[in-house]
């Protein structure tokens, strides 16, 4: 207990420690709001609320991972694995997310957590349980009297993600695809009058999610660790942004990511690093709770 | 004396000779028995009343731990007991013993069932995917909190006194400790979903907004239904800690992914909704792990992740159900009754 107020003493302390975390949490909170867009699509497209959506994320870390330990330049492994996660991400779907969609929703949930432990068990078979993480080698930039360490590795996981979300915005705009996709998440049965294949739809949303989880996996594992067992705390995060953000709301996708990232940043600073799942876990509850409450005033429940 | 008269006397029979006559398998089969306790409080919730938790596992963990604190502190200081990572010497007589256990199993219970109030209140304002994924954060937060606090051992988990005596007599005990919780569970069930309170349940999972205009006060039936729940789960998770004599708070207690998962995918395999499927698919899950477990090693958590995924996607009646659906008349219903049945699954 003494400790953490001495720890929260010290950000009053040195407020140029706050902006060391401010800025750590921003360039990982934009990796959050990356695999939460990807969630927010299936969620809202077609209403699969995805548990395996972390393993994905770490799926595409350890397909970067293995390149680079190939000899492959650690940057190629960003579209491989967006490519690679894409097709795993079909084959899935063809197995086991057709038959479910018009299921009850405690179906998918379930049916993804199962898909969430087979595939943190393949990659803990295929790779071991150690963490790993790729270093590119770059140097780190100094500002403020060594106060502040920006890793140009972790500039360039910022840019890649900002790049990437940036892509799949404008291919959702512009694309004959992505307005079919509008489309079925406005409303299914009149998308499918129209002429619109949704069977095709909500494959290649599907597979979409994947590849979107699968590169920002590739870039935690340029910035970050990964471990074949660490994806439940990504699905996580990605339900407490977009539980918070709500669906079909990007800016509110992408403060709510930058926003968890900074707070992790800062409860890891006050509780130490034991503490991150538990924090994240917590964000959550309370990110229900007020939504909860929200709710209440209007005497209706959160479903 | 009825059919079913014998049918049960042939099942207590069984029951009792059970450890006796398969006496290498002792502890197997009182894991499944902990298996038919957690799957048949999950089905209370989860297909009776239609929230689906995936957070029961707190009150498995929570009950180790309660039971645990409350039989060493009957003797000794708890905080001092568990920093001392084996360097004293800590002796429990076999009175103090007994007395720990029935104690700790009682205190766990009592102990689950407030915080089941505690969480539901909060929680139960929650609708599907929400309820189970609220539920799923409750019990990894309980985790990593405890497993944070050094008071009850931190990560180190917590060490218990071995059973006084005879080391195949203390198995043939929890055998018949964790049997008979849940031959009175089952009974109690069995009773429960006869009366007005199984009726009111039932009306929630079908139509809650309905039930409430009908005048049922949902709320407390919710938080009754899950306190009962965890009163049981409390008392399976005392007798487990005593079992283990060791358990620590990740892997042991709050084990979200391991029992946490295997009491829904129990009662799936089984059948949600019904009293026989939770304990036809606990114990046809325990044989299907412990098979996989025995001949496939390392893949055996692929193998278990399959059958989740298998079970859900392409078999979700399960046992019981399909049996209910083939053979109507076994369980005196007609043709018409299926029907309705089935319009119910959809």
């Amino acid at each position: 207990m003494e400790q953490f107020v001495s720890n929260f003493g010290l950000l009053l302390e040195f407020p140029v420690v706050n902006l060391k975390i401010v800025l750590d949490g921003i360039m990982i909170g934009a990796l959050f709001a990356l695999a939460a867009y990807g969630l927010a699509l299936v969620w809202g497209v077609m209403n699969v609320k995805n548990l395996a959506q972390g393993d994905f994320v770490i799926g595409g870390g350890y397909i970067c991972w293995w390149l680079t330990q190939m000899g492959v330049p650690a940057l190629v492994g960003v579209p491989v694995a967006f490519i690679l996660m894409a097709g795993i991400g079909w084959i899935i779907y063809i197995l086991m997310i057709r038959p479910i969609l018009d299921r009850d929703l405690f179906t998918t949930l379930l049916a993804t957590f199962g898909l969430a432990i087979i595939m943190a068990q393949l990659l803990n078979l295929l790779f071991g349980s150690d963490t790993q993480s790729v270093d590119l080698g770059y140097d780190t930039l100094y500002f403020l009297d060594g106060f502040i360490d920006v890793p140009i590795a972790k500039l360039l996981g910022v840019l890649m993600a900002g790049a990437l979300a940036l892509g799949v915005i404008l291919f959702m705009k512009f694309s004959r695809m992505g307005q079919a996709i509008r489309a079925t998440a406005q409303d299914a049965r009149a998308a499918r009058v129209l002429g619109i294949n949704t069977d095709k739809v909500y494959a290649f949303t599907w597979s979409l999610n994947a590849a979107i989880c699968g590169a920002a996996g590739a870039i935690i594992v340029m910035v970050w660790v990964i471990q074949p067992f660490y994806g439940i705390t990504h699905s996580i995060r990605a339900f407490v942004i977009v539980t918070a953000a709500g669906l079909g709301n990007l800016p509110g996708v992408i403060a709510a990511g930058l926003g968890i990232g900074v707070l992790e940043q800062y409860g890891a600073h006050i509780f130490g690093i034991g503490y991150q799942q538990a924090i994240a876990v917590i964000l959550l509850l309370l990110v229900l709770i007020y939504r909860l409450s929200q709710q209440r005033r209007v005497r209706q429940s959160l479903r | 004396m009825s059919k079913k008269f014998y049918l049960y006397s042939a099942l207590i029979a069984f029951i009792i000779v059970a450890p006796f006559a398969f006496p290498d398998f002792k502890t197997q089969l009182a894991t499944v028995w902990l298996m038919i306790i957690v799957a048949l409080t999950w089905d209370m919730t989860g297909g009776q009343m239609g929230y689906n938790s995936l957070g029961n596992i707190t009150f498995y963990g929570t009950g180790m731990y309660v039971a645990a604190v409350v039989a060493i502190a009957l003797v000794y200081d708890v905080g001092e007991y568990n920093n001392a990572f084996g360097g004293g010497i800590y002796v429990f007589t076999s009175q103090q013993y007994f007395l720990g256990l029935i104690l700790g199993m009682v205190a766990a219970g009592v102990f689950c069932s407030l915080i089941a109030v505690v969480i539901g209140f909060i929680t139960f304002g929650l609708r599907g995917p929400y309820f189970a994924i609220g539920t799923l954060g409750v019990a990894i937060a309980a985790g990593e909190l405890v497993s944070n606090w050094d008071w009850v051992g931190g990560g180190q988990g917590i060490s218990l006194p071995v059973f006084p005596g005879d080391y195949d007599v203390g198995k043939v005990m929890f055998y018949f400790l964790f049997a008979g919780t849940g031959v009175i569970l089952f009974v109690f069930a069995k009773w429960l979903y006869s009366t007005r309170f199984g009726a009111a349940i039932n009306a929630i999972r079908d139509d809650e907004e309905k039930a409430e205009a009908m005048g049922i006060h949902t709320l407390q039936y919710k938080l009754a239904a899950w306190a009962i729940a965890a009163f049981f789960v409390g008392v399976a998770g005392a007798i487990s800690a005593f079992q283990l004599i060791h358990f620590e708070p990740l892997e042991t207690a709050y084990q979200t992914i391991n029992l946490g998962i295997f009491m829904v995918v129990c009662v799936l395999l089984g059948g949600a909704g019904t009293l026989w499927g939770p304990v036809v698919g606990a114990i046809l899950f325990h044989v299907f792990k412990e098979v996989t477990w025995n001949y496939l090693l390392g893949w055996q958590w692929v193998a278990l992740g399959a059958l989740i995924v298998v079970t859900v996607v392409y078999f979700q009646g399960g046992v019981v159900g399909w049996v209910m659906d083939k053979f109507p008349q076994w369980f005196g219903l007609s043709r018409v009754a299926e029907d309705v049945s089935e319009d119910e699954q959809s």
